[in-house]
């Protein structure tokens, strides 16, 4: 009986404006089936965090492309542990360098998509690697 | 689920959230939580927002946070958008307006699917009500999904309903319909500024006017015009919190408040006979497929619905 529906919270860190990609995904992610709580840009990791934990996700998305993503995705992932959110997914998308990426993978996140990515990849990828919350 | 209810009852927000998540998953033993909780609601003010997309509900919500802020009051806010009825998918997006409140420890706002309901919010946004209340919001706001004209199902759980209405969405016959614009304890004209503002206004004073005595209370048209000059907004803002404020008093006054609750109260009973009666009844029928040999029968017009259901009945009702 129960209807459990994956929640992702696609979100915008630091400053940068360029917000077609997440718009796109968040699309995306409504035609996969999934609830998406869209927050748009300019959100510090703070207020990702504290929305996190408010909107009860499965997995939050962070978009950057304006190359912070190495002081922001990881300063993410510690505010979520530091409220309870330890076993909360966290992806990232955008201009990442290759070399970055290790680094940022090491820091708990769990999957980088750049440019180009398909978004059926994207889809099938939380398919396959995110369970809602029982 | 008894432990997540205790947890709410010692303010952790976690376990609220989890709650919410569970009542819109409707996974079974979340009554459990419920019945933890259900003595401790009953202290918040629970305010509706409704009107057309795109009306302005989001932007006034966030603007009535501060408010309420302002006044030292903790919000809770349960913000409604629509599920897809081809992939059961939402984009929630209310929140965007909202941002500037993630991190006040006094504020809790949580988006919400209408998950196929048609009423303008769905049963776990009734529930959740309580879940906040429990976390002694001292106000409620609900945002209902954008609305057409005949949900209105936000009467059900709120004490003061404020329907808003914008400029340029059609002549005097529209505010004389049935439906939305019976609901409205407050109205709220936004974009005040565009054209057309004044013609609406005096059009829903007539309106107004025409109804019959609503007992007391006189239901008031607050302009809200230029978002775009922030101070202004929120002076149109405090107004409308002044006036929410004095329709709460109004109901207190005057013993209305569990009035107004009487069919929240009613349908919630209701949904709870139905989903420890006639659920468990349902589940067995399908498990072990005689719903669908029901349906071949009837199908094949051996019998007739009624007939069936009787014979279910005598079995199930000693």
């Amino acid at each position: 009986m129960s209807n459990r529906k994956i929640r992702i919270l696609l979100a915008k860190p630091g400053l940068d404006g360029h917000d077609r990609g997440a718009k796109v995904l968040a699309r995306c992610f409504r035609d996969a089936g999934f609830e998406v709580i869209y927050t748009g840009c300019h959100q510090t990791p703070e207020q990702i965090a504290a929305v996190a934990v408010q909107e009860d996700v499965d997995l939050v998305g962070l978009s950057c492309l304006s190359g912070a993503h190495k002081y922001l995705f990881p300063r993410v992932v510690e505010l979520m542990k530091e409220q309870g959110l330890g076993d909360v997914t966290v992806v990232g998308g955008g201009i990442i360098p290759e070399q970055d990426m290790q680094p940022l993978y090491d820091a708990g996140i769990k999957a980088l998509f750049t440019p180009g990515t398909p978004l059926d990849t994207i889809v099938e990828w939380i398919n396959n690697n995110v369970t809602p919350k029982e | 689920m008894k432990e997540l209810g205790q947890k709410v009852l010692a303010k952790d927000i976690i376990a609220a959230s989890r709650i919410i998540r569970n009542l819109e998953d409707q996974i079974p033993d979340t009554y459990i939580a419920i019945q933890e909780i259900f003595g401790h609601t009953g202290n918040s003010h629970v305010v509706g927002i409704t009107g057309a997309p795109g009306a302005g509900k989001s932007t006034l919500t966030d603007e009535m946070i501060s408010a309420y802020r302002k006044r030292n009051k903790t919000v809770g806010v349960l913000a409604v958008d629509p599920t897809s009825p081809f992939t059961g998918g939402a984009l929630l997006g209310d929140r965007i307006r909202m941002l500037r409140h993630a991190e006040d420890k006094g504020v809790f706002i949580r988006s919400m699917a209408t998950r196929g309901a048609m009423g303008g919010i769905s049963k776990a946004v009734g529930e959740s009500i309580h879940v906040l209340d429990v976390l002694g919001k001292d106000k409620i706001i609900v945002e209902t999904v954008g609305v057409g004209q005949q949900e209105v199902e936000i009467i059900n759980h709120a004490h003061t309903v404020i329907v808003v209405l914008v400029p340029g969405m059609g002549d005097e016959i529209q505010a004389l319909k049935a439906g939305l614009m019976e609901i409205a304890d407050i109205f709220v004209i936004n974009k005040a500024d565009r054209e057309g503002a004044g013609k609406l206004y005096k059009e829903t004073l007539n309106m107004i006017n025409m109804s019959k005595d609503s007992g007391g209370w006189e239901i008031p048209v607050l302009m809200v015009e230029n978002v775009a000059e922030p101070k202004k907004f929120a002076e149109s803002v405090e107004a409308l919190a002044d006036k929410i404020d004095e329709h709460y008093q109004y109901l207190v006054n005057n013993n209305l408040l569990s009035e107004r609750m009487r069919r929240k109260t009613k349908a919630e009973l209701n949904e709870a006979l139905w989903g420890r009666i006639l659920q468990p009844i349902l589940n067995d029928l399908e498990a072990d497929g005689e719903m669908e040999r029901m349906v071949e029968k009837l199908l094949a017009k051996e019998t007739n619905p009624y007939s069936l259901a009787d014979e279910v009945a005598k079995r199930y009702m000693k």
